[in-house]
């Protein structure tokens, strides 16, 4: 192998302190890997002076797919030549990125021979990233992967790659099986997920519970959020025991923190106003020994979170106040070839369905979609009265 | 013509969950009593079979070299069967059944570089995008800034010593793959200056009506330069937020002088107690200054050490600042309050202070 090692004494200078190391972890692959020493070399200039040094995309792909690979290309070839080509592939992680080490291995072993060696664990959408490689390496790559068994994930106007927390794999506040659903939905919408026929981006996040581990709500174009109908399970021997432990404060840490004031304490009894709890789940993670999510789970859906391109950044909003999470998750599909359905033909070009929905009006969507409009949908009625009325349709 | 490719897999989704999951998990799926955090970045969860599964986290740098991926499978191997997850915020957890196996195995990850802890009440992993290392349109690099505010902040790693979670995010441009607008504290790299435009490459690369309409704000309009098709900025509309450069390469944005970083505190994306918040600006801007970014380490540091000594238990960043109010915010942290601190884009009144609830020191003297 031909060195290109260059000295990088500002880079160096992020090997100290006691937070794991990025650039360690470039010169353990740049020991045995020319592109890895190059892009240490980029880095390198970019922190002298203090501007990137990558271009704008350019199309590069697998055979059949029309996502899954992002181009790249540096700007100064003639001085890092082995990343002249350092294009981006994305690999559908498992579901709640569960790994044996055989996998991990053998993800090494493909991505060792054919690219960098370095990689995202994971990309900000949940895909396993593999970090630069040439355009004559991706077929062999996408070859070995499949035989593997693993798949690209999206990138583009396409559905990216839909991503879940641990779900009922470790977690018993999991009101749906997050690991089955996302697997179900990846599955189905292959198709949606490898060739971009949408508007813009479209993406889909599950999370068990409220407390919401995979951000569902402020980045996904779907979010599937975790809740239950009924009563909150009370383990009484336990509240007792939390409120015997040290500094523990019932009154004030956990009764005196829910947002619907919904509990009491009266020193020996926690009472909870079920009817009037928001499922918050601030009782429940500071008790979790004794207190549990009800029996009569489901998940609230929600629709149109986005960072701020273009229009301002949006939380989703509730499509669905309550839904069963079951297989063959019919309702689900049917609400999302729904909504795809509408916006594939009526979005603009880069407009993500949150936006969509604004631009339209939420009324309107429903409509469109055949969905009733319901109270749970808003924080409150409107207070401008200019109303379209359609007194044709009633 | 023969293909090259004689068997040719598409379409085959990821990995079956079920492949992956340790044997306990397999047992014990949906059967989950209760959980608790033993120490720091030990988790231990209890199944009703009385079955128990220890989960060790460790920090892992995002930007992750394949070696360091055979190291962790390896320890997977040596202490607990080969089982093993990431978290959504880039850690890498160990699976365990075997108690007994814990200490050693936090040893090992000491050693090799790769603490323990990020759970509970504390900081954890930033989660963040490319940056310098891999984007087209970062205004700063990201594993640079990330690796130098953890390396301030990572006693809050290993303790958990603070008033409620804290949860930061690491962005290098408005496109934000990081999503950081839902964030306790958001860095999110800024760009400030007008894109550049290369009138020889431009006519070529681009389609002038889309990018004319990429123009949030009606800035872009289409004109012939040197007898060419192109387009011109109107300077006082553009307010950088770069969505012309993503659909036009020969506007380039990037400014080694006037890019660098902002500062956004109070988001966040659990619906625990508050529901989830944006984050909102703190820090107009802070210039680049590579390797460790010290400016931006010390006013980080700043906003968590005002934050730990003044919220309430279980407060979140933004709660806290609910409850104390925005000019207590800016009085305890010393952060100045400026023009750019007021929304001027769509919907900006509804920031706008609409009561007279505020909160008044008496005279002095």
């Amino acid at each position: 192998m031909a060195d290109k090692k260059k000295p990088t004494p500002k880079l160096d200078e992020l090997e100290k302190g006691p937070w794991p190391s990025f650039v360690k972890e470039m010169k353990l692959s740049a020991e045995t890997n020319v592109a890895a020493q190059d892009l240490l070399g980029i880095l390198e200039r970019s922190y002298d002076e203090k501007i990137g040094h990558w271009k704008h995309g350019g199309i590069v792909g697998v055979k059949g797919y029309g996502g899954g690979i992002i181009g790249r290309y540096n700007d100064i070839p003639q001085d890092f030549p082995e990343i002249a080509e350092f294009h981006t592939i994305r690999v559908n992680q498992p579901p709640g990125w569960f790994y044996s080490s055989d996998a991990l291995r053998t993800l090494c072993d493909i991505w060792e021979k054919h690219g960098s060696g370095l990689t995202n664990m994971h990309g900000s959408t949940g895909d396993i990233i593999f970090l630069g490689t040439k355009t004559t390496e991706l077929e062999p790559i996408f070859s070995k992967l499949t035989e593997a068994g693993f798949d690209l994930g999206g990138s583009g106007s396409d559905m990216r790659t839909p991503s879940a927390c641990c779900g009922m794999a470790r977690c018993e506040w999991a009101c749906y099986d997050t690991l089955a659903a996302v697997y179900n939905i990846t599955m189905t919408y292959q198709d949606e997920l490898h060739r971009p026929a949408f508007p813009y981006k479209f993406k889909i996040k599950m999370a068990g519970c409220p407390n919401d581990c995979v951000a569902s709500i402020a980045r996904a174009d779907m979010s599937i959020i975790g809740t239950w109908r009924d009563s909150i399970q009370v383990d009484k021997d336990q509240v007792t025991a939390y409120a015997s432990g040290p500094n523990r404060d019932i009154a004030r840490d956990i009764v005196g923190k829910c947002p619907s004031k919904c509990m009491g304490w009266d020193g020996k009894n926690l009472t909870i106003d079920d009817s009037n709890c928001v499922r918050c789940m601030h009782c429940i993670n500071a008790m979790p020994k004794a207190l549990a999510p009800g029996k009569d789970r489901g998940a609230t859906i929600l629709v149109g979170s986005k960072a701020p391109i273009i229009e301002g950044a949006l939380l989703s909003s509730v499509m669905i106040p309550f839904l069963k999470i079951e297989p063959p998750y019919d309702d689900l599909k049917e609400l999302i070839q729904a909504m795809w359905e509408l916006w594939a033909e009526n979005g603009k070009n880069r407009e993500r369905i949150g936006e969509f929905i604004q631009r339209i009006g939420l009324g309107n969507f429903l409509e469109q979609i055949g969905l009733e409009p319901v109270p749970e949908m808003v924080s409150q009625p409107r207070t401008n009265p200019y109303v379209f009325y359609d007194i044709k349709k009633g | 013509m023969a293909t090259e490719i004689t068997t040719r897999k598409t379409d085959i989704g990821p990995p079956h969950y079920q492949k992956y999951l340790p044997p306990v998990i397999q047992k014990n799926y949906g059967k989950w009593k209760f959980h608790e955090i033993l120490k720091p970045g030990v988790l231990l969860h209890v199944a009703e079979s009385g079955d128990k599964l220890y989960s060790v986290r460790a920090a892992a740098p995002r930007l992750t070299s394949t070696k360091t991926i055979r190291l962790f499978a390896e320890l997977a191997d040596q202490f607990c069967g080969g089982y093993l997850r990431y978290t959504s915020r880039n850690n890498i957890e160990f699976l365990l059944t075997d108690e007994k196996q814990i200490a050693p195995l936090i040893e090992r990850l000491k050693k090799e570089g790769y603490p323990v802890g990020g759970m509970g009440p504390s900081i954890t992993n930033i989660v963040h995008t490319q940056g310098w290392v891999h984007c087209h349109s970062a205004a700063s690099d990201a594993s640079g800034v990330v690796k130098s505010v953890m390396d301030e902040l990572f006693p809050h790693f290993e303790k958990m010593d603070l008033p409620g979670k804290l949860r930061i995010a690491f962005a290098c441009c408005l496109n934000m793959c990081g999503a950081v607008h839902c964030s306790d504290i958001a860095i999110l790299a800024v760009h400030r200056t007008l894109p550049k435009i290369n009138k020889e490459a431009l006519p070529k690369m681009c389609e002038i009506p889309t990018t004319v309409a990429s123009c949030p704000t009606g800035a872009i309009r289409p004109k012939m330069v040197d007898g060419k098709q192109s387009v011109e900025i109107i300077e006082e509309q553009c307010m950088y937020c770069g969505n012309c450069f993503t659909v036009c390469p020969a506007m380039t944005l990037a400014d080694a002088e006037n890019d660098g970083l902002s500062i956004w505190v109070g988001g966040k994306v659990s619906n625990a107690r508050h529901e989830p918040m944006f984050s909102k600006l703190a820090i107009p801007f802070i210039p680049n200054n590579p390797p460790r970014w010290p400016e931006v380490v010390a006013a980080v540091k700043n906003i968590v050490d005002v934050y730990a000594k003044n919220a309430s238990k279980y407060e979140r960043m933004g709660e806290w600042i609910e409850r104390i109010g925005w000019p207590r915010f800016f009085k305890l942290t010393g952060i100045e309050f400026t023009k750019y601190h007021i929304d001027d884009f769509r919907h900006a009144g509804e920031s706008y202070k609409r009561s007279t609830h505020l909160k008044h020191t008496p005279a002095e003297g």
